[in-house]
């Protein structure tokens, strides 16, 4: 029923979404690309009338993959791998059990999502700096810092000592641990809300007859629970796995826009942050980034979407 | 579940009292286990209010205390009275922004989501196609030639760099339109042979039947400007276009670097303040639209 008369309506409704996503993403997605095969293009340089233009080819994904200087982009895509893969699984779990957990009990189950939801409705920058307070030692006059931090206290309270976990000198491992402690936290509260949704629509007659069964609580969990929520798990990691290869503010949060301890900037930064740095004056090779993050995250898609259809149930 | 009348009284017996005794610990153990998750989980936000409250001797005490002394309101002051940071203008910054964009935002993803739910055209389908491919694309991948753009239309440092660049949300779109399409076509037909024009449709039937998505967008909208980080400080970062993060994040750190850490807990829980309002009143619009959208933050 094409209502030929009628169809300039639904252009002009279109329009002003149109014309912006011409300018604001369709435009970029072809000069991104354009100027990631321009050899070490840049917004200056094209300016000045004089510039021989610059060649064709793939220069900048070349240079970007071999530049070895402080922040390079190999330095990047390591740091934002190792979060990847140590903070989407332990975040997986953990809102699975949590989830679970939650899903098994009447008494204080509202209270209790209430709280673990609490960390969604933050400023990542802002949390990221309460975080960084409680991992910050204040270093004083004496060899024993002033104040060691709060986490410091718990440790030294369970007799293991105090660790310089973010301060200047700290180790690459201990900053690694705090950027996943608080990166986790971030994500626990969406991964709690999409599983135990995923729960609750489960058919209660799986777990009547397990009961009759007499079937112990982990072998539900693994043969009747994770299998029947397996959409929902594919759907968080997927998820979890695109936000983990952009991660960059919650750096920034705990460690501040040089991304590292202090003394050693950018050991923390990752793809995104490359992307940033470089794109107001390497244009070129932003771009290149910009792109090898892209097929990175399509791949990172793919193969999830893949092995979740070969595993979901239906 | 014909087994469960097969079985003879006794062995049911057997096997509920088992279940109960086990079933007890297991509970016992549910309950240690998410009180405890529970702890951590709340601990930075008790850990930020305490901490805004301390006097920076007490913070620095080797053995913390778990909660302050003596009041310290004075670390509340120095935020709002600091000249560094400008409280009231990056408030009045970001709620301009947030609510400017939420207000356009919102008419253009419902005459958008309309023409792709209601109306026929050529290409619909195509282009509709087309949109949900952009979404695959990380958006830092637009913000290198998008920087470029308005540097060439001279937006730098004005609230219009803040807003217009993110006007359209392919995924608002998408999420509106499915719902408009839950509301029955005849609904439509029957209001145009009654003469009732796109428009006036739109605001009595569609927009009331869809509130709650609207709802939805309006506040992780909103969020999102409070929370924008990247783009404002790349492209607005003078005194007058601040947004609310970036001039949190710098704030209260000295020259040699040394932060006064309770007045920058302050300056967090005034930050945070209102996403605590957010969260405490329209936690149910969030969590629905979450769950349902799967929007990720």
């Amino acid at each position: 029923m094409v209502d030929s008369k009628h169809q300039w309506k639904a252009w002009l409704y279109l329009s002003p979404a149109i014309v912006l996503l011409l300018i604001f993403t369709v435009w970029p997605i072809y000069n991104t690309i354009k100027m990631s095969l321009l050899e070490g293009y840049n917004t200056m340089a094209a300016s000045n009338p004089l510039h021989p233009g610059f060649s064709f080819g793939f220069y900048n994904y070349t240079y970007v993959l071999q530049y070895d200087g402080i922040g390079n982009f190999v330095n990047c895509l390591k740091n934002t791998v190792l979060l990847c893969i140590l903070t989407v699984p332990i975040s997986t779990i953990l809102a699975l059990l949590i989830a679970v957990a939650l899903n098994s009990i009447k008494r204080l189950q509202k209270l209790l999502q209430t709280i673990f939801f609490m960390p969604y409705v933050t400023n990542s920058i802002a949390i990221g700096m309460v975080f960084a307070a409680m991992f910050n030692m204040i270093i004083g006059g004496s060899t024993r810092p002033d104040s060691v931090g709060i986490i410091n206290n718990v440790l030294e309270f369970f007799g293991i000592g105090y660790i310089n976990w973010t301060n200047a000198g700290s180790e690459y491992w201990a900053n690694i641990v705090v950027m996943v402690v608080y990166i986790v936290w971030n994500a626990l509260p969406f991964k709690i809300l999409i599983l135990l949704g995923g729960l609750q629509s489960i058919n209660k007659q799986y777990y009547e007859a397990a009961r009759v069964d007499g079937t112990p609580r982990w072998r539900v969990l693994t043969k009747i629970t994770v299998p029947l929520l397996s959409p929902m798990l594919a759907y968080v990691v997927i998820t979890g796995f695109i936000g983990g290869f952009k991660e960059y503010s919650s750096i920034v949060g705990i460690f501040g826009d040089k991304l590292g301890p202090t003394g050693n900037p950018y050991s923390l930064d990752t793809m995104v942050g490359f992307i940033y740095r470089s794109l107001s004056t390497q244009e070129g090779n932003a771009s290149a980034a910009a792109l090898i993050l892209f097929g990175i995250i399509f791949v990172v898609t793919m193969v999830n979407l893949y092995v979740s259809k070969k595993k979901t149930y239906y | 579940m014909s087994d469960i009348r097969t079985m003879n009284k006794r062995d049911w017996k057997k096997v509920s009292d088992r279940q109960r005794v086990v079933g007890g610990i297991g509970t016992a153990f549910t309950y240690t286990f998410l009180i405890i998750m529970a702890i951590i989980v709340i601990f930075p936000f008790y850990f930020m209010i305490i901490s805004s409250l301390k006097t920076m001797d007490e913070y620095r005490l080797s053995v913390p205390t778990l909660f302050p002394r003596v009041f310290a309101f004075q670390n509340y002051a120095e935020v709002f009275a600091s000249k560094d940071l400008q409280l009231a203008q990056l408030f009045f910054n970001t709620v301009f922004v947030g609510v400017v964009s939420t207000a356009l935002s919102l008419v253009i993803t419902v005459l958008s989501a309309f023409a792709f739910a209601r109306l026929e055209f050529k290409g619909k389908n195509a282009l509709f196609a087309g949109l949900l491919a952009t979404m695959m694309i990380p958006g830092e991948l637009f913000t290198i030639t998008n920087y470029q753009t308005v540097n060439y239309f001279g937006w730098m440092n004005s609230y219009t760099v803040l807003i217009v660049p993110f006007l359209v949300s392919v995924f608002y779109i998408y999420l509106l339109r499915q719902n408009f399409l839950q509301i029955p076509n005849e609904l439509y037909l029957a209001a145009k042979v009654d003469g009732c024009g796109d428009l006036k449709y739109l605001r009595k039937v569609m927009i009331p039947l869809a509130l709650p998505t609207l709802i939805s967008i309006t506040i992780l909208k909103m969020m999102g400007s409070w929370n924008s980080y990247m783009w404002p400080r790349l492209v607005a970062n003078d005194d007058a276009h601040r947004l609310i993060t970036n001039g949190l994040r710098t704030a209260f750190t000295n020259a040699e670097g040394v932060t006064n850490i309770p007045v920058q807990m302050a300056a967090v829980t005034v930050v945070s303040f209102p996403l605590f309002l957010v969260f405490i009143f329209l936690r149910k619009y969030i969590m629905k639209g979450v769950s349902r959208s799967g929007i990720k933050g």
